[in-house]
């Protein structure tokens, strides 16, 4: 209970971008469904949906920035988001961890059952008997028909050095912001940015190879895997540099004080929340 | 700062209109929006069960056919899951949460307003699907693949709405976690908080961490229909097995997620009509925690008869059977509690003792299930259907509508009509036995769930069944009119309500003003 007794916490008067919020959603989301069932109308209503998402987030976060750049906040809302954040982050850790669970699954247990262990022997008998490949495996069926392993070097090493090298630029900015030195954290920021669409740019040129090599998102359970996995985390950093972007550029316009700045921070325990997902990604997906 | 501003910001009432319900962050009308959703979804989900329990009342195919039949027990149970049930708890979060620890709002309240307006529109995406080319959703509300993979077109649409729920859920409960973690009045310990504080703080870590696994669950059902993925497809070194695996690592603590927060409000109840403190409110709270914990390894005894390493049979058996020890507990301290006291039998009471009674039935069916070579036998049955009927119905339901009937007076300011809600009471708790006991029979014998036809031998049984559920059904519109009725009027409440009513809710006025607690009382 970081206030005194007697003080005020803000509540706003009204919000009216939720509302919006859940029509882009609905929109965005019946359309893609829509457009999965390959009714032409399900792509521009997807769009449009996207847009109206879009210009809610603009909206929202913009009406929470001014109100925090006037003051409305003290260190009492500020726990609540602090709060907040982390426990999104948490969220979304188990969303990683149910990918997570299906790679242990399927190099635990589905595939050396399909293969004869205990008690798939008999299944493996009369229905896969000519199985005998270990991961990583595009199943009994041979998926997609290709055996391309995707190997820890050259590219995913560089990519974890790239994050890794991201998470302390970051942490360099994160202390230039402490003592108001205004030029090394637009700095800073702006290396991390860079570092993190690089690694994104360069996990492109890695699923060309693949897909070039015939390992795509079809080729069973390690190509489920292995683009699911890498997929979404791509999509997280995606997101993470774009709100470091966000912080770049408010940066520049002058906001956050060296006490007061955390929508930086947010975004910054997402980007080591990526880069932690990503070593788990380096281990279990490219190594082991 | 604009001081000025703000403060008139604080004392402002309601705006007028449709919009002030649309854009308002206010705990209290939020809760108010969440609980009437909760009850239009209980009639919409009900008259899906009617349906249900019309097809069974005897032998043959008469009313529907089994497709649409199959599209009802799918529906039924998603409504009453994600639509009844859940909302319903939140709304009572919203609207006593901030009360009972004495803070000014809930700690987001614009996130607040967005968890409650995502719910409408994903539930309109999912009902929507019954009129899709294929129908709705028919392979169960556990979605099992490959069979749910055969839905038409309705597939993506059910998936995304389930994507809406879940993101509502989260930010329901994230926003509790902060309300509670920072709103507390000064003085208010985590160990003098009440006890609905307590369950669902914990039904909210529970929230937080299983709502994304079912989302990833549900997501690789999408790629594998849509994008050519091998998750749940032997033949490209899955297995569907998988998805049962990911998907109850949710389902079992969303159980827990269904009833810890009814548990807290009898062990508000009981206590109030008891003339009693709570008995053993430490421990009540640990055992809530340990139900919590050992919800996350329990997972696979929904699971046992699909084929599983023996060792994996007996660790579930035996963690599941573990889950007795704190339940136990609870029980046991509910009726400590009464055990002396100075007891009056008042409507909320009255739902709050049905439940403990039968919720007990349900909690010891649960234990004749957790056992794995017994539920080799009852595996897929209606003895399956009796029990978690038992614990959702005259559990989770109960707990709700007696929450419902404390705080009535309280939200209205009048007080509801107090024979009513006594005949409400005792139809409901005739029926709901009319109902669901007699399945634990035809379950035993053999009956199995989700199909439209059985044979003669369990006739009998069934159009009992069917009778208690139409019953049941038409008796919870007594409810309606009830609620109805006291917000239009009645004898007036007093502040304290109950006589034996202990907690910083019953110190505001009845109805409470539309911003409680701009300064934070201080609990000694």
């Amino acid at each position: 209970m970081a206030q005194a007794a007697g003080n005020h916490y803000y509540v706003p008067e009204v919000a009216k971008w939720p509302i919006l919020g859940s029509i882009g959603l609905t929109l965005l989301l019946g359309g893609f469904s829509s457009y999965l069932n390959e009714n032409p109308i399900g792509m521009p209503i997807m769009l449009s949906g996207f847009a109206v998402v879009i210009f809610m987030m603009f909206g929202w976060f913009g009406e929470v920035i001014r109100e925090s750049e006037r003051g409305a906040y003290s260190k009492w809302e500020d726990k609540s988001f602090r709060l907040g954040m982390s426990w999104f982050i948490f969220s979304e850790v188990m969303f990683f961890a149910a990918f997570f669970g299906a790679l242990y699954y399927a190099r635990e247990f589905s595939v050396p059952w399909l293969l004869g262990e205990g008690a798939g022997a008999e299944t493996h008998h009369q229905l896969w008997s000519g199985y005998t490949e270990m991961w990583p495996t595009n199943g009994p069926a041979d998926m997609g028909e290709s055996d391309f392993h995707m190997g820890w070097w050259p590219l995913p090493f560089i990519n974890t050095v790239i994050l890794l090298t991201s998470g302390l630029t970051l942490t360099w900015a994160h202390h230039a912001i402490k003592v108001n030195d205004r030029k090394k954290l637009i700095i800073g920021l702006a290396l991390t940015v860079a570092l993190g669409f690089i690694f994104v740019y360069l996990q492109a040129v890695e699923y060309q190879e693949a897909y070039h090599e015939g390992m795509k998102l079809t080729s069973g359970i390690y190509g489920s895997t292995f683009f699911m996995l890498t997929g979404f985390h791509g999509l997280h950093v995606s997101l993470g540099a774009i709100m470091l972007l966000v912080m770049l550029i408010r940066s520049i316009k002058g906001h956050f004080t060296p006490e007061r700045h955390f929508a930086f921070e947010a975004a910054a325990w997402y980007w080591h929340f990526v880069d932690v997902v990503w070593l788990g990604l380096f281990i279990f997906v490219y190594i082991l | 700062m604009n001081a000025a501003a703000t403060e008139a910001d604080h004392h402002h009432g309601p705006a007028p209109g449709l919009m002030r319900w649309v854009t308002t962050t206010n705990h209290k009308d939020i809760g108010t929006l969440y609980l009437w959703f909760s009850l239009i979804m209980f009639f919409i989900g009900g008259l899906m069960a009617l349906i249900i329990r019309s097809e069974l009342f005897q032998p043959g195919l008469q009313i529907v056919d089994p497709h649409f039949f199959n599209q009802m027990t799918t529906m039924h149970a998603l409504i009453m899951i994600f639509g009844v049930v859940m909302p319903a708890f939140v709304g009572l979060a919203n609207w006593m949460l901030p009360i009972m620890i004495g803070a000014p709002d809930m700690a987001l309240p614009r996130m607040n307003n967005w968890s409650f307006w995502i719910l409408p529109f994903g539930f309109g995406i999912m009902l929507s699907t019954l009129f899709m080319d294929g129908g709705g959703p028919s392979a169960g509300w556990t979605l099992y693949p490959p069979l749910s993979l055969q839905t038409g077109d309705a597939f993506p649409y059910l998936i995304f709405s389930i994507h809406m729920l879940g993101v509502s859920s989260i930010m329901g409960a994230i926003n509790i976690v902060a309300t509670i973690m920072n709103l507390r009045a000064p003085g208010m310990t985590f160990m003098k908080m009440p006890l609905f504080v307590w369950t669902w703080f914990i039904t909210a870590y529970l929230l937080i961490a299983v709502m994304p696994v079912l989302a990833g669950a549900v997501t690789m059902l999408l790629t594998d229909k849509f994008f050519g993925t091998s998750f749940f497809n032997a033949a490209g070194g899955g297995d569907p097995v998988m998805f049962q695996h990911i998907f109850w690592f949710f389902g079992h603590p969303e159980v827990y997620i269904l009833i810890l927060p009814s548990f807290g409000l009898v062990s508000e109840i009981i206590p109030t009509f008891s003339r009693k403190r709570l008995f053993g409110y430490s421990s009540m709270v640990y055992a809530t925690a340990s139900i919590a914990f050992l919800s996350f390894i329990v997972w696979a005894h929904h699971m046992f008869t699909v084929g599983m390493p023996l060792t994996g049979e007996l660790f579930f058996m035996f963690t599941t059977m573990l889950i007795a020890v704190p339940t136990g507990v609870k029980v046991f301290n509910w009726i400590s509690t009464m055990w002396r006291g100075a007891m009056t039998f008042e409507t909320p009471m009255l739902f709050a003792l049905g439940f403990v009674v039968m919720f007990t039935i349900g909690g010891f069916s649960g234990l004749m299930l957790a056992m794995t070579p017994i539920d080799f036998q009852y595996h897929d049955t209606y003895f399956v259907v009796a029990h978690f009927h038992y614990v959702l119905v005259p559990g989770a339901i109960f707990g709700i509508v007696a929450g419902v009937y404390y705080w009535l007076p309280k939200w209205t300011g009048n007080m509801y009509n107090e024979t009513l809600g006594k005949v409400h009471f005792w139809t409901s708790t005739v029926f709901v036995n009319i109902l669901f006991f007699p399945m634990h029979f035809v379950g035993l014998a053999g009956m199995p769930r989700r199909i439209p036809d059985y044979a003669v031998q369990f006739a009998d049984f069934n159009a009992i069944a069917t009778v208690g559920a139409f019953g049941f059904g038409f008796s919870q519109i007594l409810l309606l009119v009830l609620v109805i009725k006291c917000i239009r009027g009645g004898e007036k409440a007093t502040d304290q309500v109950w006589e034996g009513a202990q907690g910083l809710e019953w110190t505001l006025s009845s109805p409470p003003p539309y911003h409680s607690f701009s300064v934070q009382p201080v609990i000694k």
